[in-house]
């Protein structure tokens, strides 16, 4: 369904990317895990757009969208849930859930999908009217999965769904991933927490400065010797 | 009394032109994060164009301030295109001295086509005419039109911004331009539409201002935009209602200390606020400061 072929990201003369290369097929929660600055934003951010390669390419249901605009990537079904949340502040709940359906004209199919986010995460529903910067650390993060749904996404990608989380609310969210997953999305988890990442995902690719050093099956890799003495603060 | 409510609705017609410029200024700053400086060159075209809209082609007045809106409307939108957008990934200041530059273009081109010589609208007649007394107050039907001119104006805007799939963009795109792009939202047709709508109400207060004052020069623009920015800053830029509730501010603050005061300091005073509000509420009385969460 998604995927990366020696896919290279310069940042300034700064190899961010060196030539990875990943796939994730249909109904999947694959993860890519590593330190932190080892690229996996930089990944994530070329994947959706927000950032161009210098070489490789991103082919999405088989078409080509290396070039294509962010915009274009959401419409043929592709939903970011970015590092740091990034709400629009000083707009509702409600408003920013109706922007996460803003390529969107199915009004009636848009208040179904509304009712299905307020199902998932009852307590965006408390909060609806209420300004989105006001919000707590979790309910945000509850609040962009939220708004990335409404686009009604194929594959969803997501950057550090755990960051700032107190343990039991990170447990929620890869609950949460889970069933949203489990309801027919496809989903690419980059994640530092990678004992969560890789108990929910299928596979995984480990990156380190840069390059894939590693992947397989998630089970595999939480076995795994190297993992666990990088990754898993195990011994 | 009555000429405390004299003052009062003085202020009212002034503030409104105000008001509506520090509308386009605030807008654009939001959405950008730029002081357009050339947004009160685009006030004194629309000055112009309904001069010549009158003048020229007997117009009246609500087809001529339509005429210098959708003129206005046009410049604005190309100026972005023009001069900002091949510097989207600039440094700010590169941007700002840029703006600086389309205006003096703008206002110095206007001087050779124009001439620099001061032009008076025509008179208005019938209703525009008339003035009415109230008690021991003169209003004078411009200074309602004015009024009503401008309640419209921000009305329409509001709807725009509130309610409509365009507005909702803008405002997303202000609050985080990366975030909109990832919904889907696309960053330049909104950034020029944001530039229309500011430079739409600039040339709405151009037009009241030749009927009102009755003069236009090429240069009429710097001070009066130099006040909006005032305006915009001192109601929290970036905030639409602080760009009306600055304008008003200011609008009252000139006409006072003209009325009560000495005028020769009217224009002293306004700038001492800018540098008051500078100091003690840099994010301006509607602003918040320092609202970051982890």
């Amino acid at each position: 369904m998604l995927e990366i072929r020696e896919l290279e990201v310069y940042y300034g003369v700064i190899r961010a990317l060196k030539k990875i290369s990943l796939h994730v097929e249909k109904g999947e929660i694959v993860t890519l895990i590593g330190a932190n600055g080892a690229g996996k934003t930089t990944a994530l951010r070329t994947i959706s757009g927000l950032l161009r390669p210098t070489s490789g390419s991103i082919l999405l249901n088989g078409d080509d969208i290396t070039q294509a605009s962010p915009r274009e990537r959401v419409r043929k079904g592709m939903s970011h849930v970015p590092e740091g949340r990034r709400m629009f502040p000083d707009m509702s709940v409600l408003e920013n859930l109706e922007l996460g359906a803003f390529l969107r004209r199915d009004k009636e199919a848009i208040e179904e999908d509304l009712m299905r986010v307020y199902e998932r995460f009852p307590v965006l529903y408390e909060r609806r009217k209420q300004m989105a910067g006001t919000l707590s650390g979790g309910e945000q993060q509850m609040l962009a999965i939220g708004r990335a749904l409404m686009s009604r996404p194929e594959v969803l990608l997501l950057d550090e769904p755990s960051m700032g989380l107190a343990p039991l609310l990170v447990q929620e969210i890869f609950n949460m991933i889970r069933t949203i997953n489990e309801s027919g999305t496809t989903v690419l988890l980059v994640e530092q927490n990678a004992n969560m990442a890789l108990q929910i995902a299928s596979r995984a690719y480990v990156l380190e400065t840069g390059s894939i050093v590693l992947s397989g099956e998630a089970k595999e890799l939480m076995e795994s010797e190297e993992i666990k003495k990088a990754y898993l603060g195990g011994n | 009394m009555g000429q405390f409510l004299q003052q009062i609705f003085n202020s009212i017609s002034i503030g409104s032109i105000y008001a509506l410029i520090a509308l386009g200024y605030t807008m654009v700053y939001g959405i950008i994060r730029l002081i357009n400086f050339a947004h009160a060159s685009v006030y004194m075209l629309g000055a112009y164009i309904g001069y010549f809209a009158m003048t020229y082609f007997g117009l009246g007045f609500v087809p001529s301030i339509l005429l210098a809106m959708l003129i206005c409307m046009i410049v604005g939108v190309l100026i972005e295109k023009i001069a900002y957008k091949p510097l989207r990934n600039a440094a700010r200041i590169a941007v700002l001295i840029t703006a600086i530059g389309v205006s003096m273009f703008i206002e110095y081109g206007m001087m050779f086509l124009v001439k620099a010589n001061v032009r008076s609208y025509p008179p208005m007649s019938g209703f525009l005419a008339k003035s009415f007394s109230v008690g021991a107050m003169t209003i004078t039907a411009q200074q309602i039109l004015i009024l009503a001119v401008t309640i419209i104006l921000m009305v329409v805007l509001q709807i725009v911004v509130k309610t409509t799939r365009t507005g909702k963009a803008m405002r997303a795109v202000s609050q985080d331009r990366e975030a909109a792009e990832l919904m889907g939202i696309d960053v330049n047709s909104t950034i020029s539409f944001t530039f229309a709508i500011g430079s739409a109400l600039a040339g709405a207060a151009g037009v009241l201002v030749g009927v009102y004052y009755n003069s236009i020069n090429p240069l009429m623009g710097m001070l009066p935009g130099l006040k909006a920015f005032v305006a915009a800053v001192f109601g929290g830029i970036g905030l639409i209602p602080g760009a009306v509730l600055g304008g008003y501010f200011i609008g009252a603050v000139e006409v006072f200390v003209a009325g009560y005061g000495n005028s020769m300091y009217r224009d002293a005073v306004v700038f001492a606020i800018l540098i008051l509000v500078l100091i003690l509420k840099p994010a301006g009385l509607l602003g918040k400061s320092g609202r970051e969460k982890v």
